[in-house]
């Protein structure tokens, strides 16, 4: 039996296809991928994202559990009201989920993770936790929907509850406030401005319809998937799991080093890396010259030989064109192509993200 | 659902018409278009290859995913549509016309009756869609 979201009739009360997502009854799509995607990219669309989950951690210590617990340093946050995007590692480096953290109040701080990971990621957090003084509260009774688009905020703000508004208008980027049980960030998963709001269950559907008359367009776990990969956005259990490192998945940028006193978890076996000279692989992006589609787990090949596969595929709504993450052998970069059903394709090797403002990031010739 | 009632049919969504001059145009299905969601490109068929029924010829991909389009028949592929390849998505806009794949010359054209009729291809995807839920 799959689990819904406080969503899940108004989903089908929208028509939209629905798959078993990490054992969630979730919408692929309401009416076409494309227009879902494009919608976010030119104006506004909304995500049901409540199968992720919430996670509260409190007490004395939640900031020294968290620098132990995360690969990124959450006293970069020096004020409540902040957000960060992190890896949580296990033993070797690898990666158990990668999350956001908002720094909510003085010994309060949210982690949001993925659904796929979130009992794993809960007993593990727990078992991580008994030295410290600190409270982890899951909130699954929480529903969480992304608002994500150039025109988001300006049709949110009025929808919010009027305690919440002032406060969400005023946001800058990657900063998130509160209001009872109302929780609204400036973050996401699409490269767009917008917010991810969470609120009580119960009063989700009823948001929910006040954005779809606002003119607020429903979109489905498949444009959310392509919205991600043109952003240069990593997504779990594809681009990286635990046997992979950040530094082989493109996310060395969150993992913070500076500080060699905060010995987090992971930190040792990635030293043990960058001191042997840096990984064996990196990730990198992918597009297609030539007509076709990319998907995952591709062989990539340079001068005949395979060096690496794609970890995320995907034809880009936005630049009408094939693009894809990989995992190479570093150093083989250049003169890269693709094997597409045995036919070797040749790629350009770009640095995500792929679109940047509704617009690609680089020239293809 | 209108299904024209003057094509054949298979399991796989193909439809396949049976033109005056004794060639097919093979296409897929307005269902099988709907299933795929927004096609961003088509794979054409090898002109001249001679193909058994049931080989897969030809491919259509989605933005999600790709699925292989068969050969109704065996025969020889004769033609494919070119307009495709800068629009595949007529295959969503116009599956029975605009959208179709390939033309091929059957070794037997009374192959074509040994297809799904209207009434039994619908009977199929109503079956089909019932296992899905």
């Amino acid at each position: 039996m799959t689990k819904q979201t406080p969503l899940n009739a108004a989903h089908r009360a929208l028509n939209a296809r629905m798959v078993d997502f990490a054992g969630w009854d979730m919408p692929v799509q309401y009416t076409s991928l494309i227009e879902e995607h494009l919608a976010v990219r030119r104006d506004c669309g909304m995500f049901d994202v409540s199968h992720m989950l919430a996670v509260d951690i409190s007490g004395e210590q939640a900031c020294d559990y968290l620098r132990v617990l995360l690969a990124n340093d959450v006293a970069r946050l020096k004020a409540p009201g902040k957000a960060l995007y992190s890896c949580m590692l296990n033993d070797k480096g690898g990666v158990i989920d990668d999350l956001i953290v908002y720094f909510v109040e003085a010994q309060r701080y949210r982690v949001v993770v993925n659904a796929g990971t979130r009992d794993k990621d809960l007993a593990w957090m727990e078992s991580q936790g008994s030295d410290f003084a600190v409270t982890i509260t899951p909130r699954p009774e929480l529903a969480i929907i992304a608002v994500q688009g150039p025109g988001a905020r300006d049709k949110a703000h009025a929808l919010l509850p009027a305690e919440l508004a002032a406060a969400a208008e005023a946001l800058p980027r990657f900063a998130c406030a509160e209001a009872g049980d109302w929780f609204v960030g400036r973050t996401g998963y699409t490269g767009e401005d917008g917010y991810e709001v969470m609120l009580p269950g119960a009063q989700a559907a009823a948001f929910w319809q006040a954005l779809l008359d606002a003119g607020v367009t429903p979109a489905g776990l498949g444009a959310r998937d392509t919205l991600r990969l043109e952003a240069g956005m990593n997504l779990y259990g594809n681009d990286m799991d635990e046997t992979i490192t950040p530094l082989a998945a493109g996310l060395d940028w969150t993992v913070s080093l500076k500080d060699e006193s905060r010995r987090f978890t992971g930190r040792a076996a990635l030293e043990a890396i960058i001191d042997a000279g840096g990984p064996d692989e990196i990730l990198v992006g992918l597009v297609l010259k030539d007509r076709g589609v990319l998907r995952a787990h591709m062989p990539v090949e340079a001068g005949g030989e395979v060096v690496g596969e794609t970890t995320s595929g995907t034809f880009s709504p936005t630049l009408n064109r094939a693009i894809a993450f990989a995992r190479i052998r570093r150093g083989s970069e250049g003169g890269l192509s693709v094997s597409v059903r045995g036919k070797s394709l040749p790629v350009k090797q770009v640095t995500p993200p792929f679109v940047k403002n509704g617009a690609a990031t680089f020239l293809l010739r | 659902m209108s299904l024209p009632s003057d094509l054949m049919y298979t399991e796989s969504h193909e439809w396949v018409r049976l033109n005056d001059d004794g060639s097919v145009t093979v296409g897929i299905t307005d269902y099988a278009q709907a299933q795929l969601g927004d096609l961003v490109f088509v794979e054409s068929p090898e002109v001249d290859a001679d193909v058994d029924a049931g080989d897969a010829v030809a491919v259509v991909e989605s933005v999600k995913a790709a699925s292989d389009i068969y050969a109704p028949l065996a025969g020889r592929i004769s033609e494919s549509n070119g307009a495709l390849a800068d629009a595949p998505e007529l295959v969503n806009t116009s599956p029975y016309e605009d959208g179709w794949l390939f033309t091929m010359a059957p070794n037997d054209t009374s192959d074509v009756e040994e297809l799904l009729s209207a009434e039994s291809y619908e009977a199929f995807i109503a079956g089909d869609e019932e296992d899905e839920d």
